[in-house]
Formats: C-alpha cells, sequence, structure tokens
C-alpha cells in the first residue's frame, strides 16, 4: 500500500510518533469521523492500532466508537472493520479469527493477520459480557479493549455496571431520597483475570508509554488478551473538552484507575505506584457528574474505601507474584520483559515444577 | 486435509443428524460454530466425532450461546469463509437479532434448523414455530421431507447461497426426521467437493475482512438519506434469489438424479382439492390424496420446499384451476387471522381473475402426529365447506385439538 499522508490529530500523537518504533501509515482512524470535541476514544483506537500495523481486523460493539465511524457512504476507518451488534463483537472476531486459522492451516493465507475488538463498557461490561467471557475462555487470538466511559454514553448517558457509586446519570439522577448510582462499579479487569486469559491489563491513554507498550505485549502474546482503558467523557462526565488527558491523569494518581498487568492470573504486576496519591477529591472535583459526592461523607468513604482496599489487594498480590516469580529463579520485571514464545519455554516449565509436580 | 472417505457412492440407513453431519464433512466447512439444544445437539456430536479423528479441516467454534453462534458465523463468512450453525427453537430466537444482519449483508451462510416447537409451554418436539419467526429475516429457507432430502438440500444450500449471496436455511423436522432412521444415498467425498467447488476466502464473499490490503467496513450506520436503498438493494436480490435456486436444484438434479423442484405437485392436473403443506407430513397428505381418489374424488397435494423466497408465481400455476384448497400450517401464528403458509398462499392467489376457496388448519403441533386420518379429517371439512354442507365462522380451525 502506497504511503499516504500521515495524519497527527491530537497533541499526544506526536508524542507518540517519537516514542514508537514505526510510524508507516496512515492513523487507522482517518480524520473526518463524529466524535466530540476532547473525547479520548480516537487517541486510545489510533494508539493501540498503530502499534498493529496495517494486517489487523478490528471490530467493535455498538457505542460512540461505532455510530461515529461508519455512517453510510463514509467511513472513518482505514483498517478492515465489522460491527454487527450491540453485544456480539467479542463472538464476531472470533469467527473470524477461527476463519483465519481454518485457511491458515491449509496454507491458504500467508500473512500474519492480527484481529482486535474495541467495545465501550456498556458492550463489555454489561450486555457483551457474555460474548467476552466466552471467546476469553476458547482462548481466541485477539486482543479486546474496552474504552470505558463508565456508562451508556452514546444514548445520552445512563447507568452501566462500570459507573461508579454516587455518579449521576439520566437512570440514577441526584434526588432527594437517592443520590446518583447506589452500588459500587464492577471490577472487570480483577473478572478478566480471573478467567486466567494470557494477558490482561489496565491501562490509561494519558500514560501513553505504559498504554502502548500494554499494547505492543499484546500483540506478541497469543491467546486472548483484555486490556481495559478509562477513558473520559466531555458530554457526560461533562468535564472541559481541554481536560479529558487532565481528569484522566488525576484518575491513575489518586489510584482511582491503577494501572497493572497480570499473565494468566499468576503474575500480577502494578505499573505506576505514585509516591504521595493525589486525593480523590481532586479527581471527583473536575468531574460535575459526580462532584455533589464531595458534600457527602457517607457516600465519599464508601468510594474511598473501594479505592484503597483495591490498591491494597493489588499490592498485595504484586507481592506473591514477586515472590513466585523469585522461587522460580526471575525477578517479576523479567517475567514481564521476556517475550511470549520466552515464557512458554523459560517460566512455564518452571511453575510445573514449582507447583503441582512439588 | 479432510481425509477422503466414501468414494463411491452407497445407500445407509441413517437418522437426519447423521445425514447433516455426513453433510457438513463432505462440504468441509472452514468454521462451524454451534450451541447445544435438543433437537440439533446430536448432530454436532456426530460433527464433532468427525473432527476429532481427524475428518475434516473445520475450526468448530463451541461458543457460549446460540446468539454467539451466529455472531461468530457471521464474523467468518465476513472473513471469507465458508461457515456454517445448527440450532431450533429458542436457540433461533435467541440469535435472531443476527439473522437480518446477515441477510443485509448478503453473507452466504447456511444453517440447519432442526425445527421445534416454541415455548411455551416448553416442548422439545417438532413444528414449524420456529422457522416460521425467520420468514421475514430475509434468509433462503428450503424445507425437507426425510433424512436424504436434509442431506441433498444442505449440499444444494452451500451452492445456493454462494451463487444468490444469501444466507440459506435448511429446514429438518425434530424427531421425525432428526432422530428417525431411513434410507440416504450418499453421493461421493468428491462428487460434493466438486460440486460446491473450493473454498476460497478470496472469493466466497465479494469483500473479505481479511483481505487487509483492501480494507472494508462491516456494520456501517444508514441513515433516513440511504437506508431505503440498501433495503431495495437486498429486496431486488431476494427476489432473484429463486432463479439461482432453480439453477442450483437442477445442477444437482443431474448430479444425483433426483428430480428437485421448488415446489413439489402430487396428482394436482385433474384436481379439485388439495393440500398444501411442508415438511414430513407431505407424505402422509399424499397418501390420504390416493385414498380420496380411489373414492373418486379428485385430490391432490402441493408440498412447498423453498418457502423463502416464496414462490408466488408456481404455486398460482399449480392452484388456480382448484375448487377448493386447504393450507395446513404446523404453527400458530396467534395473531387473529391465519398462519404464515396461509397468508402466503393466499396473497399469492388473490392476483388471479378466479381462484380456488382457501381454508387454513393448524396441526401437529409440539409434535403431535399427524395421521393419514388427520388428512382425510382435512379434506372432508374442506370439501364439505365447499359444497356448503358445512359452515365456518373463521377461515382457521385447529386439526387435531381435543376440545
Amino acid at each position: 500500500m502506497a504511503k499516504r499522508k500521515k495524519f497527527v490529530n491530537i497533541p499526544v500523537l506526536t508524542h507518540l510518533a517519537e516514542e514508537s518504533h514505526e510510524w508507516p501509515y496512515e492513523n487507522p482512524l482517518a480524520p473526518g469521523h463524529r466524535m466530540c470535541p476532547g473525547c479520548s476514544i480516537p487517541p486510545i483506537v489510533n494508539m493501540a492500532l498503530l502499534e498493529y500495523g496495517k494486517d489487523v481486523v478490528t471490530g467493535s460493539n455498538t457505542g460512540c466508537l461505532e455510530v461515529t465511524t461508519g455512517v453510510f457512504p463514509y467511513t472513518a476507518w482505514t483498517v478492515p472493520w465489522i460491527h454487527v451488534a450491540f453485544e456480539n463483537n467479542a463472538a464476531v472476531l472470533s469467527g473470524a479469527e477461527a476463519a483465519y486459522r481454518a485457511f491458515k492451516k491449509k496454507g491458504k493465507i500467508d500473512k500474519e493477520i492480527h484481529f482486535v475488538s474495541i467495545s465501550g463498557d456498556g458492550g463489555t461490561y454489561d450486555i457483551g459480557f457474555q460474548a467476552l467471557s466466552g471467546a476469553a475462555e476458547r482462548n481466541h487470538n485477539m486482543l479486546y479493549i474496552c474504552y470505558n466511559n463508565e456508562g451508556y454514553q452514546n444514548t445520552g448517558y445512563q447507568r452501566s455496571s462500570a459507573t461508579p457509586i454516587g455518579a449521576f446519570t439520566k437512570t440514577t439522577p441526584v434526588g432527594s431520597k437517592i443520590v446518583g448510582k447506589e452500588e459500587k462499579r464492577k471490577d472487570l479487569t480483577l473478572i478478566m483475570a480471573a478467567h486466567e486469559i494470557p494477558y490482561t491489563a489496565q491501562a490509561n491513554p494519558f500514560n501513553y508509554k505504559d498504554f502502548t507498550r500494554k499494547i505492543r505485549k499484546s500483540k506478541d502474546v497469543k491467546g486472548f488478551k483484555f486490556i481495559n482503558v478509562l477513558q473520559s467523557c466531555t458530554l457526560s462526565w461533562r468535564t472541559k473538552p481541554e481536560d479529558a488527558f487532565r481528569v484522566l491523569k488525576l484518575a491513575t494518581e489518586s489510584l482511582y484507575w491503577p494501572l497493572y498487568e497480570v499473565i494468566e492470573g499468576k503474575f500480577w504486576r502494578i505499573n505506576v505506584k505514585p509516591s504521595k496519591p493525589k486525593p480523590i477529591e481532586d479527581y471527583i472535583a473536575m468531574q460535575p457528574r459526580w462532584r455533589h459526592v464531595l458534600k457527602m461523607p457517607e457516600i465519599l468513604d464508601k468510594i474511598k474505601e473501594e479505592i484503597y482496599t483495591k490498591w491494597d489487594f493489588l499490592l498485595r498480590m504484586e507481592k506473591l507474584s514477586k515472590e513466585l516469580a523469585e522461587d522460580l529463579g526471575f525477578t517479576l520485571d523479567e517475567i514481564f520483559e521476556m517475550s511470549w514464545d520466552e515464557y512458554q519455554e523459560k517460566v512455564k516449565p518452571k511453575l510445573k515444577e514449582k507447583t503441582y509436580l512439588s | 486435509m479432510a481425509v477422503e472417505l466414501i468414494k463411491e457412492r452407497k445407500a445407509v440407513a441413517m437418522t437426519g443428524n447423521q445425514a447433516i453431519a455426513e453433510a457438513m464433512r463432505q462440504i468441509n466447512y472452514d468454521v462451524v460454530a454451534a450451541y447445544p439444544i435438543s433437537p440439533q445437539t446430536e448432530l454436532m456430536g456426530f460433527f464433532a466425532e468427525y473432527l476429532a479423528n481427524g475428518l475434516v479441516d473445520t475450526e468448530f467454534v463451541t461458543v457460549e450461546s446460540e446468539h454467539s453462534a451466529m455472531s461468530a458465523v457471521i464474523g467468518a463468512a465476513a472473513a471469507g469463509a465458508r461457515a456454517m450453525t445448527a440450532t431450533a427453537a429458542q436457540g433461533l430466537l435467541y440469535m435472531y437479532e443476527n439473522l437480518p444482519i446477515a441477510s443485509n449483508w448478503r453473507l452466504p451462510i447456511t444453517m440447519v434448523l432442526v425445527n421445534r416447537a416454541l415455548s411455551a409451554p416448553l416442548n422439545i418436539h417438532c413444528d414449524h414455530g420456529d422457522a416460521m419467526t425467520a420468514r421475514d429475516s430475509g434468509w433462503i429457507q428450503l424445507f425437507t421431507e426425510n433424512s436424504q432430502e436434509a442431506y441433498h438440500s444442505l449440499i444444494a444450500a452451500v451452492k445456493i447461497a454462494e451463487k444468490a449471496l444469501l444466507p440459506a436455511i435448511v429446514n429438518m423436522e425434530g424427531y421425525i426426521v432428526s432422530h428417525t432412521i431411513g434410507n440416504v444415498n450418499l453421493l461421493t467425498d468428491a462428487e460434493v467437493r466438486e460440486f460446491i467447488g473450493e473454498s476460497d476466502w478470496r472469493t466466497n464473499v465479494p469483500h473479505p475482512l481479511l483481505d487487509t490490503d483492501n480494507p472494508v467496513t462491516y456494520g456501517a450506520t444508514a441513515l433516513p438519506d440511504y437506508y431505503t436503498e440498501l433495503k431495495y438493494a437486498q429486496h431486488v436480490a431476494t427476489f432473484e434469489a429463486k432463479k439461482y435456486v432453480k439453477e442450483v436444484l437442477e445442477e444437482f438434479n443431474q448430479l444425483a438424479g433426483t428430480d428437485y423442484k421448488i415446489i413439489e405437485p402430487y396428482k394436482l392436473e385433474d384436481a379439485d382439492f388439495a393440500i398444501v403443506v411442508m415438511g414430513s407430513s407431505a407424505g402422509v397428505a399424499r397418501t390420504a390424496a390416493d385414498q380420496l381418489r380411489e373414492q373418486g374424488i379428485k385430490a391432490g397435494v402441493l408440498k412447498i420446499r423453498l418457502f423463502r423466497p416464496f414462490p408466488y408465481e408456481e404455486v398460482a400455476e399449480a392452484l388456480k384451476h382448484l375448487k377448493a384448497v386447504a393450507v395446513l400450517d404446523r404453527h400458530d401464528s396467534a395473531n387473529g387471522l391465519a398462519s404464515p403458509l396461509f397468508q402466503d398462499i393466499a396473497t399469492t392467489l388473490y392476483h388471479l381473475p378466479e381462484r380456488p376457496m382457501l381454508h387454513d388448519f393448524i396441526y401437529g403441533l409440539g409434535g403431535r402426529e399427524v395421521t393419514v386420518e388427520d388428512m382425510l379429517r382435512a379434506f372432508n371439512r374442506l370439501i364439505n365447506l365447499y359444497t356448503g354442507r358445512e359452515t365456518r365462522d373463521r377461515y382457521v380451525e385447529y386439526l387435531q385439538v381435543r376440545e
């Protein structure tokens, strides 16, 4: 394919261009899509797919990304892309991936093709969870990215199971008796790690080095990969368009959205450990959808309890993982930094020896 | 590569499910995705044994639901694969959301629908309730009478779907055909593979996802400015599909020595009264017609093989000279009018200057046995209505109900 003009549509991508080993193609998502100003979906998609190159088949569930990128007769996708319905992209791509394997084993296709689904939290945490869990269990060789904006933004902001406690949505309004969503958010990253899939990670497009490294890792790992990416929604979170990345930065700095990765449900590594976490109040204060809870100590207390106990849990998992890695004669970093083939060759046999054979 | 197992034609005793699994082996699909539901479960079990013994090259995606089964075959077909699934009743309803998407995208998927009654009440036995829900989904639908026809129809359906670029359902009646042993004449593996041609991701569909050098978007939104045109394109394709069904059945007849047509008239040329029916009950109706002819009543039967697209021209031609026609619907649409086959026949005949009297019988629900006596009762009621010896207050009646 002839090299076309390269488009750089947000500042963060200029940094990426310097960082990335290659910049061979135009953005996977061409300019002219209909996403809101200040939406952080396009950089997530572009950063992720640039790492995958052009031999990739992508897809999405119904949602913001889907309705804004393919409005007939136009498309913003410069790579193959498929959207069938709201809940089934994991299944759709598992079928496409099976088709690829069928032709590959018959020698009817030479090139290496990767499969990447990119869908919102409604289509991932809720209605699409069954298809996601099924595809993960069958361990299709594909990456599933959830851009998690914590609600049904495409339909005008209703609650999803990713919406945090106390947040306003149109189905959980702030009233005199009930204040926002009453339940805490579902932790889908933990659920996917519990599937013991080869690779699970939580990422943040603000930390683009960490995010793109995880994407590169996912490209190397064979089997099902899941990356949960926090994504700010200017429309529903009511943050200012220019604050999209500021609010995302605070999400990780306040421990609301820890960045970590998990291999096969066994090795857990935290990627960013703020030396002095920012107060969660700072993160909440930037979001008009949620900042009413700052005046409600009971709800705020529940939010803090959720965040800090989760952080403690992750630290403990990492500690255990370090012990396990050392028992096997590695450091935890070595295990995460080696290639997937090396992991199979060096770590897996030792893991077997140290655990059920001893 | 898939093993060549049957090198010479042979006649074997097989259930419908075994015959379909045999056809699946010979077709050697690229991708099969399925989820268990009675009476389809056994079929996938037989196929899985072929797979486990290395007799096929298929990627078998054992999905977690029927919704994902249809999603996976859509993904596979869009990628460029020859893909197939099978289901029944609730399974079809669960995957239903995806059916009109497959047809609007012109994906040549094949599906075996092992006909089963819809809940409630829960019932695993045969009627056509599941197939009727898919009548407006844009899929080609073939109905079959026995294992032999089901086996032949699936092989033909692969080619029909790929020529018409529309997905196709092969209906096989649950238990009555799926679990009943009958004679099946098998074609050789080589004959089947030559008939359908080799699967190639570059040519199975016009725009495969796997062609990353020519990226395509599947599933764009079409708003009021384009939706109508995209539906019209499908409308035209559906009408044209009948031509491809006829062509492929003709090619198939030449290969297998069969005589499949999109409709199968039985003693209709000189008939006064007829039953229109689909599936295994056609044989029972033919026996009843023969018995009536012995009594001097000119009775006949019309079996519909191609249900979608509905062969209205051929049906009108076959029925136009009759005095009265009883349509047998193995499903109750509960719509306060009449059931689907009756509505199709009535619509078909309406444009004729003179047309037979019509009456609708709902029969065989939830696996209720269909006997020659039932068919004779239908004929007699029809004749009595026609001659004025009996009257009716509705166009639709239950044939076998205990009141």
